[in-house]
């Protein structure tokens, strides 16, 4: 059973169209990245299926069953919302009534943000960074095996950021499904298995970070250059190679870098580098994106 | 349902703002039902009212005299709890943390209700109490007797003053989800209790007969009558006695139940942002 599914699903506020015809599926035990510009769509998404926000049209399967039954389901949605007359530690109490968890689980989770120390004080006395925190322990009560974070690493130091990535990378290695979202490609590429492109409301692309990057090929340093741009245009077609920079920057898949050595050496062509060159994630992003954000 | 209802009392016990609203309950009712009272009676003023108003604050009377203050100003506050509990969820935003834990929306709203309507008995409980003791203190100071109601008439008394307290956290509550926050539904909550239903039972009633009419089915002038029927000084604003005490009661419970019901639809209805 898929872990999430959304089908057509679409979301009007009054003339915006904030959703439009979206298909997702997330499978059990990946890390899902839900990557889009602001104003994307991206909260919205969330919110249907969590069961917060009522689609126009279109379906939402969480475990195989309309939103509404959240057990085993924990989630951050856009920003950490607490009380802030409570402690942190009074906060997630309260949280764990709701849910039916345990209290000893709140110790567990406040170590798990790396919390533990503050725990006492109120959450109105909290960095932007600690609410965040404070967020993904709460959506961690649970121990869901479906994580769904909104753009968790928002407020975060680049230190936080990469604690974060950590946790979730172990969540997953755990076995745990993540659907996380992010506008930046480059915070979730190193931990997500497959990424989601969404822009204007509709998904534009969904596939594995490896494959994303696919149009890869080759830089080459050889000389005489002109000969090598001639030679590589014969056995490659013309549009496949270019000059940058004095380099070669060849569009082929890398597993012929060997083979295209060979050939250029045995055209009395020196060759002083040969390296992979992957596409740049951000440039595919902004392609696919369109390159601008969406109303914000 | 449990657990959610335990989750409400912890935020509503460890929340400031319900005490001090306690405190302020209990400072002017101490203040308007036997301090100001006992004053003007024993300052030298002579008349009737100044008879009554010591009779008033004697222990016979408890039960009336505490009940005074909830057709309007005891009244007003429950209804500042009711919204600053409901509609706090909207300007903290945590609504949407609270329903991913997992309880249904009904569940919520039904746990909120619950521990207002508990919120609701305590106040009532700390009202009678606080009347207790100033009554017993001016007897013993004026040598009046110490006699007190019968346990029945403080039983029904309790019960009449936590129906109607419970109402009125019920319309804050309501006014909170209806306007998403605090800051109108306060404003507009105590426009209602302060200005609108006075200017109905003091100037529209008297000049339209319809409205005289009307008004016997608003909240207010529901609450002034019950508590008129169980000896609430007519003098204190809001306490007449438009109808006996049985349909002043079905009037109050019905708006109890009218407002249940029209928050759990509403906040049923509407997407949470
Ligand atoms: N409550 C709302 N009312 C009207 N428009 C909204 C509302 N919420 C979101 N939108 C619009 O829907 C679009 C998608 O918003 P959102 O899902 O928050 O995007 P993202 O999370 O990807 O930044 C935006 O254009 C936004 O302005
Ligand atoms: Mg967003």
């Amino acid at each position: 059973m898929e872990p999430v599914v959304c089908e057509k699903l679409t979301k009007r506020y009054g003339e915006v169209v904030a959703v439009q015809d979206l298909d997702l599926s997330v499978r059990a035990g990946e890390v899902y990245g839900f990557l889009g510009p602001n104003g994307a769509g991206k909260t919205t998404t969330l919110r249907m299926l969590l069961g917060l926000v009522r689609p126009t049209s279109g379906r939402v399967l969480l475990h195989g069953r309309p939103p509404g039954d959240l057990s085993g389901v924990g989630a951050l949605i856009e920003g950490p919302a607490f009380y802030p007359y409570l402690s942190g530690r009074d906060n997630l109490r309260v949280l764990a009534r709701y849910a039916g968890v345990d209290d000893r689980r709140i110790d567990v989770v406040l170590d798990l943000v790396d919390l533990t120390d503050r725990a006492r004080h109120k959450f109105a006395t909290y960095s932007l960074g600690m609410k965040q925190r404070l967020g993904v322990a709460a959506a961690l009560l649970k121990d869901p095996q479906l994580l769904i974070l909104d753009e968790p690493t928002n407020g975060l130091d680049p230190a936080g950021m990469a604690d974060m990535r950590t946790l979730i990378r172990r969540l997953g290695a755990a076995g745990s499904t993540v659907l996380i979202s992010s506008h930046l490609l480059g915070e979730v590429e190193q931990i997500c298995d497959r990424v989601g492109i969404v822009a204007r409301g509709a998904l534009v692309a969904e596939n594995t970070v490896a494959e994303l990057r696919s149009g890869a090929g080759l830089r080459i340093l050889a000389a005489p250059l002109d000969n090598a741009v001639a030679w590589l245009r014969l056995l490659l077609g013309p549009a496949a190679v270019a000059v940058v920079d004095g380099a070669l920057d060849v569009t082929v898949s890398p597993s012929r870098a060997a083979e295209i050595n060979e050939s250029l050496v045995k055209a009395g062509i020196a060759v002083s580098e040969l390296r992979t060159r992957e596409r740049d994630l951000e440039q595919v992003f902004l392609e696919l994106t369109g390159g601008e954000s969406n109303g914000r | 349902m449990v657990g959610s209802f335990r989750a409400e009392l912890l935020k509503l016990g460890k929340r400031p703002a319900t005490w001090l609203l306690l405190g302020i309950a209990l400072t002017l009712g101490a203040l308007f039902a036997y301090v100001i009272p006992y004053l003007g009676a024993t300052s030298g003023t002579t008349g009737a009212t100044a008879d009554r108003g010591l009779a008033a604050t004697l222990p016979a009377n408890i039960v009336g005299n505490t009940l005074g203050g909830y057709p309007v100003f005891l009244g007003a506050l429950l209804v500042v709890l009711g919204v600053l509990f409901v509609g706090g969820e909207y300007g903290w935003g945590s609504w949407k943390t609270v329903l991913t834990q997992g309880p249904s929306r009904t569940t919520v709203l039904f746990g909120k209700f619950g521990v207002l309507a508990v919120a609701a008995l305590g106040f009532v409980l700390a009202i009678f109490l606080m009347g207790t003791v100033a009554s017993v203190l001016i007897a013993l100071a004026e040598d009046a007797s110490l006699t007190f109601p019968s346990a029945f008439d403080i039983v029904r008394g309790i019960g009449a003053g936590w129906l109607i307290a419970t109402m009125w956290t019920m319309f804050g509550a309501v006014l909170g989800i209806l306007l998403r926050g605090v800051a109108l539904a306060v404003g507009l909550g105590l426009v209602w209790m302060l200005a609108v239903q006075n200017l109905i039972s003091q100037l529209a009633a008297p000049l339209l007969p319809w409205v005289d009419s009307a008004q016997r089915g608003l909240p207010g002038p529901g609450a002034g009558a019950l508590v008129a029927a169980l000896g609430a000084p007519t003098g204190t604003p809001g306490v007449s006695a438009l109808m006996g005490g049985g349909p002043a009661t079905l009037v109050v419970a019905a708006y109890l139940v009218f407002f249940l019901a029209l928050g759990a639809v509403v906040l049923r209805r509407r997407d949470i942002l």
